[in-house]
């Protein structure tokens, strides 16, 4: 086993963003598994720049990394809103029939 | 050593719990399982060094992000069953996508060189002898000051946000509202009726009609007040 390197956590994290894209791909019909696997995506993203702030020696990868982690925090709470307002006015949260505004 | 093998286990728990969240059948379990990977996620910062950035996930993200999952989960009485019929339909061109996604992301990494020069472009080089919380406190607030605070703008509108598209206002507090009030005019509450000289208000048939007031209930609440009171002296 060799020493942790950069490539490690690079491949960890890709593999943490192709099961959240492929988390998307699965639940279509289920908008709270699609909101959990964006929050994957963003770990993923997390974990990328914490990498590439260790191995450059640079802390402006942590700084950008707590801007995504506030901005993923704030974006799941908004979805979550948007799908208990949607749940108390239909009944389900099927996606598909999210097409009241259609023209 | 040590740190490689925690390394492997850690990425390993990461990995399985994120199949775990998108191919569980119970949502509930989905939620635990992204608690599990966000622990572990942190634990790999750990191993990278940014000790602050990983109690920042814990806090933030399993306390309050994967909770607030939670209670949407729990609160909401869907049918799950019924939004996984599309699994097996899309599966392989998920896998299909995800495989490319892969590949692509793997190309890039292993064509990237670090540049002989990097280290002297580093937008915010890490001291050595501060600890890591001690460093990010001395750029946030003074290079990274706009980002800050714009990150500080986000939130507010994100709970502004999520407070006007839930709140229900139901009306049961009696509250005036200044508006209302001071729009009112003579038309609204007073009513002229012409009477007879003479005569008198009764047979102008203007009284206030009377209403049946409800039963009170004071009785009930009283003895149940008292079992209660006599209850809780007893403890």
């Amino acid at each position: 086993m060799m020493d942790v390197s950069l490539g490690h956590y690079l491949v960890v994290s890709a593999i943490l963003l192709v099961l959240g894209v492929f988390g998307i791909f699965l639940n279509r019909k289920n908008i709270i598994v699609i909101l959990m696997a964006i929050e994957l995506i963003l770990l993923s993203v997390n974990l990328n720049l914490v990498a590439f702030s260790a191995a450059l020696n640079d802390l402006a990868g942590q700084v950008l990394a707590m801007l995504v982690l506030t901005v993923a925090a704030a974006e799941a709470a908004i979805g979550l809103a948007i799908v208990v307002i949607y749940f108390r006015n239909r009944g389900s949260i099927q996606v598909e029939d999210v097409n009241l505004m259609k023209g | 050593m040590i740190p490689t093998i925690l390394f492997y286990l850690f990425a390993a728990v990461l990995i399985g719990s994120a199949t775990m969240v998108v191919s569980a059948r119970n949502p509930v379990h989905s939620v635990l399982f992204l608690i599990l990977a966000f622990f572990n996620a942190a634990a790999l910062f750990l191993i990278a060094g940014a000790e602050f950035l990983a109690m920042t996930l814990v806090i933030v993200y399993v306390g309050a992000v994967a909770v607030l999952f939670l209670f949407v989960v729990m609160m909401l009485d869907i049918d799950f069953e019924e939004l996984r019929s599309g699994f097996q339909r899309y599966l392989p061109v998920g896998g299909l996508v995800g495989a490319v996604l892969f590949v692509e992301l793997l190309m890039v990494y292993g064509g990237w060189k670090l540049a002989p020069d990097a280290a002297k472009v580093a937008l915010s080089p890490m001291p050595s002898n501060v600890s890591n919380t001690v460093a990010l406190g001395r750029i946030l607030y003074t290079d990274y000051v706009f980002l800050f605070q714009a990150s500080g703008a986000v939130l507010l509108v994100a709970m502004i946000g999520a407070i006007v598209l839930t709140l229900r206002d139901r009306r049961t507090s009696r509250h005036q509202s200044i508006r209302v009030q001071t729009e009112r005019n003579a038309a609204d509450t007073l009513v002229m009726v012409p009477t007879a000289l003479g005569v008198g208000v009764k047979a102008a048939d203007i009284r206030r009609p009377i209403v049946a007031e409800p039963e009170p209930a004071h009785a009930d609440h009283g003895h149940g007040d008292h079992g209660h009171g006599g209850h809780g002296h007893g403890h």
